[in-house]
């Protein structure tokens, strides 16, 4: 810098005079001697390094984020932007010249990205020009950019300049309007495209956009004019595919290409793009399905292609033949026999292909057929018996489909037997043939074959049953199932004695000759599908065993010892499969002892689910004898102690046996309750959850069977009115002698009069409604009473809860306005005191969170309440402007929250455009129609308005939804009754189980989160895994988590509590306005607003975490 | 004539000491190496003099192939190879090459140390033998030599057991070694692919058999045994072979698991517990369900299965044990026959108080299985081996009838000859078939075409090439074949007339073929010439000189024959 440089100069003395404030030089100084680089005010000491010509240090400045984002890459780009600063001074220089005359100016700004905008726009602009309008453009420019950073790279410089400026996305918008259609841009793009690579380029961006249905033919004539020309085959691939996604543009007939098609077809060489062309055509034929003429005419081109000798090409040929071979005869009967053929025939002698993927191609084609409603030649049949034993699984697997398709439409014909004279019904014998793949090589083909087994109704039931037998056999002699011979231990009473041995000895010696090992049609099919290696065949196979059991109670029966040795399958998806299956099929079986204990066995299992689903099956079966029902009890009761968590489904599962089974319960009441006929008993402990659960069984057995009360004690009867309080979903009603029936509401007899309450509720509310004009007194009064009515009616009536409470909460809302509105306090003039305004402010902060609760907590909103909600909000959010205009000193703040408030008012408009309507005279209503003058005026102006506007607003009349429901969560687990504390090390961590049920929540995966607040004010919020969530009916969740609590160390147990929190999205709601394209998102995106609703009472947990020892 | 010879040394209508030879295009392949379980004489091991009188065994064989580490499989492995002495490649799977010393390791110790025979092969005897082995991969093609290859796929049964396809060009053996056809709690089901061998070798140990659902048996087996341990008993299970002890191992652990089970259960020291080890390192030889668990442990890594410790036998509370081996003697018998009084040695009589269970845990393909497997496997004929013979007797029969291929069932020693006919492939040149492409359509499979070329056989390849390929390749000039005949044509005009009548007779009669009259005065049909000469002696008879090459022979004979039956007479 000294060497030459003009910038230094010296003073009289010789010294040098260096003309820089001396501010940023100690970092220079910093970095010249340590070479460290400074950590602040980078931009003013990269400047001062430039000024002295400190390279390194200019270059490692230069790569740091701060500058090199703004600066060198920056400029980078600024540089690619031909006469970018040249534009900017136009810019200026134009808007200096309007803004002569007014105080500010507007300078169009149009910034074109790339060649081909470039050309679009050129009208446009000169449209602009020739309105005298000041444009300045930018671009095109080749780089990575888009024109959004240009747009504030321009912002920014202007800015830089000290000039104001205001943005407004016109151009763009104008641009979009004068676009000229696609098809001129991709003539552009082919033509000047001197490569394949290149072609292929533009083609794969052209692809990415959709194209408005009227340009599309233009653009179907740039493409073929393109195809002939070109001889790449991957661009002639990409165009005959493009032609294909055209030809399903919605509104596009594509019919006018169809003749280009099949000529290029005529002339391609490439193998590839024939059937990409076929596929096409295919496209052109299926938008077509009723245009006969173009049809016959694509099943010609086909069958002309189907010798090609590539796969591809016939493969798609068999596929366009499977979607358009013409359905109906009638064509042939007005003489046209040839144009018509037969598509069976030439699918079918595909079947022979020696390109497997071709022999699939024809039966997936012929299953086509089917689907399209074409009934199938009965002579398929045989043809696909043979595919069976193809080598490839693919060609299998789809011939099981085939096959199975024609049992189902020709159940009744009869075939032979080969190799002997017999004939059997030919759903007979594909149910046969597909048994047999059951024991296929490949797991698909079995899958396959398993799943199809349960939809065929039809079978002969003894075909049915062969499924389940093997024919065991031991060294040439006939042995007895394992099944069969438990049967017989049971009947001859030796049943689980476990005493006896060599039992399962095979018997009589069997013929030689008659032993049938393979190919013994259906035999034992489902024995070896439910022992696969694969859990995929075993779930099919499980599923359809149900399916079969639904349709025959005889083979429900059969295959209940089945189901029950699934049980004990290894993977636990397929133990709970069979269990729900046994569910379903339960209402035709009745369990034999010994299965009964097979299935009670399960319930000492680990796995939660598992247990649930087997309380289910219990409530729902059917047992044959008291000691079965003693069995069930003791085990279930066993599985109590064992597992404590399981009470609540244990009671209820009892609840259901009981009620099930009442004379079967009945002898077993004395030993069950341990009465004597002589001695009083000891009184057994009440808060015994086995004591309970024993009373549950005899109190539902019952409830049905008269007798049984008199076999109860005092006690028994004092505990049955305290269950009856506490546990009154389990305990039914008695009528027990001596006592009156206890009249609680039986409910069936009430139904009909649902009407009368919910017209209660319809008037009540319509007499908020009407009487708005009363004086502001009586109406607080009528809203209170209103409130407080449609509170009890709630409580009464359940199904009128969530309506009721809905209402009430909008009600609140409403009341909370009024009196807010009625203070006195708004007369003074004077600015508030910040006392005195509490209550207006606490009125709008709770009308907001009521607002909230409204939205996101009930099923069932629809816009229109949406509409009023948000409304609702809104005059909220105006009366805590005006309570923060009146107690804040000053205009600064308010100018922010006067702005944000008109934007919401704005976002308002715009969500709900549509229902805008609908809210004539109301708050919003009146306050759009003064926008403009809001917009212009002061915040203390704007607060005036509003306040005058709040008062004059009327009500708004609150549709009631269909149906609504209100979410609700109880948490079951923990339950908060123990003074035991949960003692941990203070600093690790200790797992809580929790459980609840949850209704009515929509998503609960997403939404439902648990909180757990500590005693010192400490909240944490836990996100449950999506898999903790289970849904065991429409409208029921159930919440089963672990919630890992920490602290540090307290010197006393204390409690924390647990709640659940809904939590919600404001965005997630608002309904797209139709004009925001998708993909842009709208400006307004502050204002989603997120939090969460407490919607369970919280449950204290006694928790004590201990210091760590040392 | 080609044939397959297969001759079992072992195994043959037995059960114990498997061991096959098999002869194959020229290969010769021993299967196992087995020792009888039944003999402590000779007998036990196969008798490899059979093999050879005289010479090295390993000049003999190509290689030898052992299906899985039961000792019946692999028994006389050392002694065959360090005692008998052969040096060539003994292939295997990889848990077998781990397992079997442990197992040869106990079976020696019990021979030698138990026993106490001499002439018995000495652990360094199996070091070196297992030196020789060669590990292969399930499904991987190993090339023995060039023509030999040879491909393991699953068997189930064990962990590590194959069945081995043996294949020598087109001819090919599959020998299944032993194989289930269910799967179990830690195996999967054998498979194989639809090879259509020329002979598939199975065992046939459950010939006359068909199982009932495994799924009973061990829900029974479970039962017995929680029952007996929820009421304080102790459970005591002999497990004969290795192999079955982790079966029972992992069913008994999973079962406690599931059901929260808390009783010990123990298994004995020793060889279950090595085993153990390489059970937890060969996973993917498992199935469905212990592979998947292995994303979140192993399943043979036992939670609630611990070895036995012998200061354990005291402890109270229930127990149950599992030991690794244990010799079947008569007692097991006959307490299972329900004998309640035990005579042991030495006159002392033994009361069986313990309650006896049976229950059967076989690893054995049953009939159903050994069929299904011949129907995937769609051989051309079936060998049945490993089982006894009037059960064999019963499955020949059957597969004979029901699949329509041949079935035997030889003895030892016994030897059986299948006649094959290996396809032999041919390469041909794409000039040639260009050639023949360009001169009509596609050859139609009932129209069969004629296509000319010469067959090379080089480097025991053939090909099929144009014959002027051959000649340039084969550095041969071409020779031409001439035929020529003459015909006596009477006729007292001139040669240039006869020859104009010639031209015109054969133009009338051969409309499709090419006649021409040259100016030189013959006359050409094709590439035949007939030129006509005056007779020297007679002037009124002509000579046709018909001359053609070998390849227009069929022509030219034809042309002969007419020319011979005379011109028509002119019609002037």
């Amino acid at each position: 810098m000294f060497s030459s440089s003009p910038k230094a100069c010296t003073d009289a003395e010789g010294r040098l005079f260096i003309d820089r404030p001396g501010t940023y030089f100690g970092p220079i100084l910093d970095y010249l001697r340590s070479e460290r680089l400074p950590t602040h005010h980078i931009l003013e000491v990269y400047r001062e390094a430039q000024f002295y010509e400190i390279k390194p240090l200019v270059k490692l400045l230069e790569d740091m984020p701060q500058i090199f984002g703004e600066q060198v890459a920056r400029k980078q780009f600024l540089l690619r932007v031909p006469g970018y600063s040249e534009n900017l001074e136009l810019m200026v220089h134009l808007a200096r010249a309007e803004a002569v005359a007014a105080r500010s100016s507007a300078v169009l700004v149009c910034a074109v990205r790339s060649e081909e905008d470039a050309a679009l726009c050129a009208d446009a602009l000169r449209i602009l020009e020739g309105e005298k309008r000041s444009v300045v453009k930018f671009g095109p420019w080749k780089a990575a950019p888009q024109v959004k950073d240009l747009l504030d790279c321009v912002k920014m410089d202007i800015e830089a300049r000290g000039y104001q400026q205001q943005q407004e996305e016109i151009a763009t918008k104008k641009l979009r309007l004068t676009k000229p259609s696609k098809s001129a841009a991709l003539h552009i793009d082919l033509c000047k495209a001197t490569s394949p690579a290149d072609a292929l380029q533009y083609l794969l961006q052209f692809a990415r956009k959709p194209v408005e249905a009227e340009s599309v033919e233009g653009v179907v004539r740039i493409l073929l004019e393109h195809y002939y020309k070109e001889n790449d085959p991957s661009v002639r691939l990409k165009i005959a595919s493009l032609l294909g996604l055209l030809s399903k543009t919605a509104g596009f007939s594509p019919d006018c290409i169809m003749d280009d098609a099949i000529n290029i077809l005529q002339n391609e060489k490439s193998h590839q793009v024939l059937a990409q062309l076929l596929d096409t055509l295919l496209a052109i034929g299926t938008k077509l399905p009723e245009n006969q003429a173009i049809q016959i005419r694509l099943v010609d081109v086909a069958c002309k292609h189907l010798t090609d000798t590539s796969h591809g090409v016939r493969n798609k040929c068999l596929q366009l033949l499977g979607n358009l071979g013409s359905l109906e005869k009638s064509v042939t009967k007005d003489g046209e026999g040839l144009a018509v053929r037969d598509v069976q025939k030439i699918i079918g002698d595909y079947f022979s292909d020696q390109d497997p993927r071709v022999r699939t191609a024809a039966i997936k084609a012929m299953l086509q057929l089917h689907e399209r409603g074409l009934k199938l030649h009965q002579a398929i049949y045989n043809q696909a018996c043979k595919l069976l034993s193809d080598d490839y699984e693919q060609v299998r697997s789809a011939a099981v489909q085939l096959i199975w398709v024609v049992s189902q439409l020709y159940p009744e014909s009869i075939v032979p037997i080969p190799s002997s004279n017999e004939e059997i019904r030919l759903v007979d014998d594909a149910f046969g043939k597909i048994c047999h793949m059951v024991s296929d090589g490949s797991w698909v083909v079995r899958v396959q074959a398993a799943k199809l087994l349960g939809s065929m109704e039809q079978v002969s039931s003894h075909f049915l049953e062969q499924t389940l037998d093997k024919k065991l056999m031991s060294d040439l002699r006939r042995k007895r199932t394992a099944h069969e011979r438990a049967k017989e231990l049971y009947s001859s009473g030796e049943f689980s004695s476990g005493r006896k041995w060599g039992d399962d000895a095979p018997k009589e010696e069997i013929d030689t000759g008659a032993v049938n090992l393979i190919e013994s049609g259906a035999c034992g099919a489902f024995v070896h599908g439910l022992e696969d290696e694969m859990y995929e065949v075993r779930i099919a196979a499980v599923e359809a065993l149900c399916m079969l059991a639904q349709s025959s109670p005889s083979f429900a029966e059969k295959c209940l010892d089945f189901l029950v040795d699934m049980f004990n399958d290894e993977i636990e998806e397929v133990r709970l499969q069979s269990i729900h299956t046994m569910r379903k099929i339960s209402n035709n079986i009745t369990l034999r002892e010994d299965q009964l204990d097979t299935v009670l066995a399960v319930l000492e299992d680990s796995s939660r689910d598992i247990r649930e689903a087997l309380h289910e099956l219990l409530c729902c079966t059917n047992v044959s004898t008291k000691e079965g029902i003693h069995l069930a009890l003791v085990e279930l009761l066993k599985n109590l102690t064992k597992y404590p968590t399981d009470r609540d489904s244990i009671w209820k599962c009892l609840k259901f046996l009981g009620s099930r089974h009442p004379t079967l319960v009945l002898p077993l009441v004395p030993e069950l309750l341990s009465t004597h006929p002589f001695f009083d008993t000891a009184e057994p402990d009440m808060d015994d959850p086995a004591y309970i659960a024993v009373l549950v069984l005899i109190f539902n057995a019952a409830k049905t069977c008269p007798t049984m009360p008199a076999l109860f004690s005092d006690h028994t009867f004092r505990h049955y009115a305290y269950l009856r309080d506490s546990l009154s979903h389990l305990v039914p009603a008695l009528r027990l002698p001596g006592r009156k029936l206890v009249s609680s509401a039986v409910s069936p007899s009430i139904a009909p009069h649902e009407d009368p309450s919910h017209q209660f509720l319809q008037q009540s509310l319509e007499r908020v409604y009407s009487l708005q004009h009363l004086d502001p007194q009586g109406t607080q009064e009528l809203l209170e009473f209103t409130i407080r009515d449609l509170q009890r009616l709630g409580e009464l009536q359940s199904e009128l809860a969530g309506v009721a409470d809905f209402s009430a909460t909008y009600l609140r809302c409403q009341l909370l306005l009024i009196k807010a509105l009625q203070e006195k306090l708004w007369n003074v003039a004077a600015p508030l005191y910040l006392k005195q305004s509490d209550l207006a402010s606490a009125a709008a902060k709770q009308i907001m969170e009521e607002t909230y609760k409204m939205e996101f907590m009930y099923s069932g909103v629809e816009n229109k309440q949406v509409v009023i909600i948000h409304h609702m909000r809104l005059q909220a959010k105006a009366l805590q402007l005006i309570v923060t205009a009146r107690t804040t000193r000053g205009v600064d703040p308010l100018f922010g929250m006067c702005e944000k408030f008109l934007q919401e008012v704005d976002f308002f408009q715009r969500c709900f455009i549509a229902d805008l309507p609908h809210l004539q005279d109301s708050f919003v209503d009146k306050l759009l129609d003064l926008m403009p003058r809001l917009m212009t005026s002061k915040p203390v102006e704007v607060v005036k308005i509003l306040q005058t506007m709040l008062r004059q607003s009327t009500f708004l009349h609150l549709p009631l939804p269909e149906q609504i429901h209100k979410a609700s969560a109880t948490i079951i687990e923990p339950a908060g009754e123990s003074d035991n504390p949960l003692r941990f090390t203070s600093g690790l961590v200790v797992a809580l189980d929790v459980d609840a049920t949850l209704e009515h929540v929509q998503d609960p995966q997403s939404t439902v989160k648990v909180q757990v607040l500590y005693p010192d004010g400490q909240a944490q919020m836990i996100h449950p895994k999506p898999a903790d969530f289970r849904n065991p009916g429409p409208g029921r969740h159930r919440l089963i988590t672990q919630v890992y609590l920490s602290h540090t160390a307290w010197t006393e147990p204390c409690q924390v509590e647990v709640r659940l929190l809904l939590a919600y999205n404001s965005n997630s709601r608002i309904p797209k306005s139709p004009w925001i394209e998708g993909g842009e998102v709208s400006p307004q995106v502050e204002t989603s607003i997120e939090g969460t609703i407490p919607f369970s009472k919280s449950v204290k947990v006694y928790i004590m975490p201990k210091p760590a020892r040392r | 004539m080609p044939e397959i010879r297969v001759t079992p040394l072992g195994a043959g209508q037995d059960v114990g000491r498997s061991c096959i030879l098999v002869s194959i295009a020229g290969k010769n392949v021993m299967l196992d190496c087995g020792m009888h379980m039944g003999f402590n004489d000779d007998r036990r091991f196969p008798d490899f003099s059979y093999i050879t009188r005289n010479g090295r065994l390993t000049d003999f064989l190509d290689c030898v192939i052992i299906s899985h580490f039961h000792l019946d499989h692999c028994g006389a492995l050392p002694y065959f190879s360090e005692m008998v002495g052969y040096d060539g490649p003994i292939y295997m799977t990889h848990p077998t090459q781990a397992i079997c010393p442990i197992l040869l390791e106990d079976y020696r110790k019990i021979a030698v140390d138990k026993k106490g025979e001499a002439n018995f092969f000495t652990s360094q005897m199996i070091k070196d033998c297992m030196k020789k082995v060669v590990a292969v991969h399930l499904h991987q093609t190993v090339q023995v030599d060039d023509e030999l290859e040879i491909k393991a796929y699953y068997a189930g049964h064990v962990l590590g057991a194959a069945m081995f396809q043996i294949k020598v060009g087109s001819e090919s053996v599959v020998y299944t070694g032993d194989y289930n056809m269910t799967p179990d709690r830690h195996l999967g089901a054998a498979w194989i692919d639809k090879c259509r061998p020329n002979l598939l070798i199975t065992e046939s140990t459950y010939a006359t058999t068909i199982r009932d659902s495994k799924r009973c048996r061990e829900r029974d087996f479970l039962k017995k045994v929680h029952e007996a341990v929820e009421r304080g008993g102790k459970v005591l299970i002999p497990v004969f072979a290795l192999g079955r002890a982790q079966e029972l191992c992992i069913l008994l652990e999973t079962f406690w698991e599931r059901m929260n089970l808390k009783a010990p259960i123990y298994f004995s020291t020793g060889l279950t517990e090595k085993a153990n080890h390489y059970y937890k390192l060969f996973i993917t030889w498992t199935n469905q369900k212990i592979r998947k668990t292995f994303v979140q442990r192993n399943m043979f890594e036992f939670k609630h299965i611990k070895a036995f410790d012998r200061a354990f036998a005291d402890n109270p509370g229930p127990m149950v044990i599992m030991p690794g081996y244990c010799v079947q003697g008569t007692v097991g018998h006959k307490i299972l026959s329900g004998q309640r009084k035990l005579e042991m040695e030495g006159r002392q009589v033994l009361e069986v108080k313990m309650q006896v269970e049976y229950m059967s845990f076989s690893a054995h393909a049953d009939a159903k299985g050994i069929m299904q497997l011949v129907g995937q496997a769609e051989p051309e004929s079936v060998l049945l081996v490993h089982g006894e013979a009037k059960k064999m007797e019963f499955l020949k029969q059957k597969i004979e009838q029901e699949f329509r291929v041949n079935c035997y069932m030889p003895a030892n020693g016994e030897t059986v000859t299948l006649p094959t006919s290996p396809s032999i492939p041919v390469g041909i040149s794409l000039g040639l078939l260009k050639r023949e492409m360009a001169q009509g359509l596609l050859p139609d499979v009932k129209k069969p075409r004629l296509l000319h070329g010469t067959l090379i056989m080089k480097d025991s390849n053939f090909r099929l090439v144009s014959s002027e390929q051959a000649l340039k390749e084969l550095g041969l000039a071409e020779h031409q074949l001439r035929f020529t005949c003459r015909v006596h044509l009477h006729d007292p005009r001139k040669e240039q007339e006869t020859a104009v009548r010639v031209y015109s007779h054969l133009k009338s009669v051969l409309k499709d073929h090419c006649v021409q009259h040259l100016p030189d005065g013959s006359v050409t049909v094709e590439s035949i010439l007939i030129q006509a000469a005056a007779h020297s002696e007679d002037p009124g008879t002509k000579v046709l000189l018909v001359s053609w090459t070998y390849q227009d022979e069929e022509l030219g004979s034809y042309l002969t024959s007419l020319l011979k039956k005379g011109l028509p007479q002119a019609s002037s």
